[in-house]
């Protein structure tokens, strides 16, 4: 029988739905599980103690009552720390932000505390959500569930292995160029990036404005459905966040492959892959097909061009974003300056990493008089044309099929001291957040050292339903993924 | 390749940026930011003549909401995370 950690969020969550299960033995496997695996994983940043004891009652009576009622009531889980929590330490895992307590909860926490979904503490990621890899964080090392020598991938580095270790069924992360996807599939779990503006980015501490999203990490793509459905939504609150209606995506779940259309890019799954990337990719695609969807391989444009125009675009975007940690209204402030602007400098100077200075710096460069229309001006015209190339992608099919990530999780501490290197990995990824667009990681295979590989299924804008149709689809051909073992 | 970031430049992005770099730092980074520009120059092998810059994605633009008051002034709890107030303001160094 299935120990109550390996469950995912739905079955758990049906478990406490149906009163085989109450809400406080959900939590207590939670919490055994970190006391376990936390020594060594070191996934979380801060942990959701002060009345947690409470908020299980609460739930356990709302259940009772009928108030929380949806698949995921009772239902533990964990926030990315970039996701501001009421009274809970948020600290973007920077030294800038190290003694920072919000005073309020970003929206899509008020919805999953409005679902009956019981927060168990935040999560470690890449400081300021810029890595991949999850090693910029100022506070600790996160390894990976699978082999505690390689990355968990970035930057919802902290939020992936946990899911991944079974410490939560489920946790919200954010997506600026992969930073779900990506190390969903170092985990070998399930990611999803929503469309941009179908999650309200309210409370979430901007890196790239036009790119950012929040997302849900589950065991499986029904888990992400779940969790979706809980967050997404119009807010007054962010007027980007889109009334665009969306159908239940629960029932979705067993629509199966027929008729479905999927596009493989061949530029994808070219020489810059690992050859066990590219199989087991390939092999998911030929599973597909047999499961009676219409597979085909194309080529897909502008490739060469993705990288050039996100990292243009992030830096320039966060170099503005982050003109705000001054040191005046919160955060680090500099201890050695005597002057106003002296103090500015200093503060974030100390409070930053080397890799969000860089990008601030780069995005100053690409923004500053005289290089703006050559560098930034160009990147925008330039996703104008990739965005094109999609539109035109998506009038043949319904679906994209991708690796996650050109090769499996690296060693940890080899990753950092080449940056163009690092940057060049996002090439499965960052195309999806120039556009817009939703996608979904699912794993599909193992390498030879055991490390997961993830495939992303990509579909147009406010498309979910038909991506994460495609991934549970995909997840029932392919069978139950094992999970990972703490080695 | 790359050598677009003189002194003076690099003078005007650490001012933007509002950071002081150690010697040792800002040339390590030069040196990184050189090497990041260069490749993604490659964007200029790109005809975008006649192209419209695209920042928003979605087709939605000025949304507009009623200035509704939905929350206290919330000073307390903004001033708790100051790194120094005063009297119920927040208090930084001279300024001139």
């Amino acid at each position: 029988m299935k120990k109550l950690y390996q469950m995912s969020a739905v079955e758990l969550g049906r478990q406490i739905r149906t009163g085989e299960l109450i809400v406080k033995e959900a939590v207590d496997s939670c919490l055994e599980r970190i006391n376990e695996a936390e020594p060594h994983l070191h996934a979380f940043l801060a942990r959701n103690e002060k009345g947690l004891e409470e908020r299980i009652c609460e739930v356990e009576e709302g259940i009772r009552k009928g108030r929380y009622h949806g698949p995921l009531a009772g239902v533990p889980a964990a926030v990315k720390d970039n996701i501001c929590t009421r009274g809970i330490p948020t600290t973007c895992a920077s030294k800038m932000l190290e003694h920072f307590v919000p005073s309020f909860d970003a929206e899509a926490v008020r919805r999953m505390e409005d679902a009956g979904m019981i927060l168990l503490g935040k999560t470690n990621m890449d400081e300021f959500a810029m890595g991949s890899t999850t090693e910029t964080s100022y506070f600790q090392t996160t390894v990976n569930p699978w082999n505690r020598e390689h990355v968990p991938g970035g930057s919802s580095g902290g939020s992936c292995a946990a899911v991944a270790a079974g410490e939560v069924p489920a946790a919200l992360g954010s997506d600026t160029g992969g930073s779900i996807r990506q190390p969903a599939s170092y985990c070998g779990v399930c990611g999803l990036k929503p469309t941009y503006g179908r999650v309200s980015r309210y409370g979430l501490i901007a890196y790239a404005s036009s790119l950012d999203q929040i997302g849900p990490v589950g065991k499986t793509a029904a888990d992400c459905a779940a969790l979706f459905e809980v967050i997404a939504g119009k807010d007054e609150k962010d007027s980007t966040s889109s009334g665009k209606p969306f159908e239940a995506t629960q029932e979705l779940i067993s629509g199966g492959l027929q008729g479905m259309r999927i596009g493989v890019p061949e530029e994808l799954l070219g020489e810059g892959t690992q050859e066990e990337v590219r199989n087991a990719v390939w092999k998911g695609a030929q599973m597909m097909k047999e499961g009676g969807a219409r597979v085909e391989f194309f080529s897909l444009g502008l490739t060469d061009y993705l990288i050039p125009a996100y990292y243009i675009i992030a830096c320039a975007e966060a170099s503005s974003n982050l003109e705000r940690f001054d040191g005046v209204k919160y955060g680090y402030r500099s201890p050695e300056a005597s002057e106003l602007h002296e103090m500015y400098r200093k503060s974030r100077q100390e409070g930053f990493g080397s890799e969000v200075k860089r990008r601030i710096l780069l995005g100053s460069f690409v923004l500053s008089s005289g290089y703006y229309d050559a560098y930034y001006l160009k990147a925008l015209k330039a996703k104008a044309l990739i965005k094109k190339e999609f539109d035109r992608v998506f009038e043949r099919y319904d679906c994209i099929l991708a690796p996650a990530a050109p090769a499996t999780a690296p060693k940890l501490g080899t990753s950092l001291s080449d940056p163009l290197k690092m940057y060049l990995s996002d090439i499965d990824t960052v195309a999806v957040n120039l556009c817009g667009l939703p996608a979904v990681s699912v794993p599909c295979g193992l390498d030879r050292e055991g490390l997961p590989i993830g495939m992303q299924v990509i579909g147009n804008c406010f498309r979910e339903k038909e991506i994460l149709r495609t991934a549970a689809a995909y997840e029932a051909l392919r069978g139950e993924f094992p999970m990972a073992q703490l080695q | 390749m790359g050598k677009r970031i003189d002194d003076a430049v690099m003078d005007n992005v650490e001012l933007l940026a509002k950071l002081s770099l150690g010697s040792e730092e800002r040339e390590k980074v030069r040196g990184e930011m050189e090497q990041i520009l260069d490749y993604v120059e490659k964007l200029n092998e790109l005809d975008t003549d006649g192209v419209d810059p695209l920042v928003h994605i979605l087709d939605e633009v000025n949304v507009f909401r009623e200035d509704v008051e939905t929350n206290g002034d919330g000073r307390e709890d903004a001033l708790a995370n100051a790194p120094k107030s005063k009297d119920g303001q927040y208090m930084v160094p001279k300024t001139f």
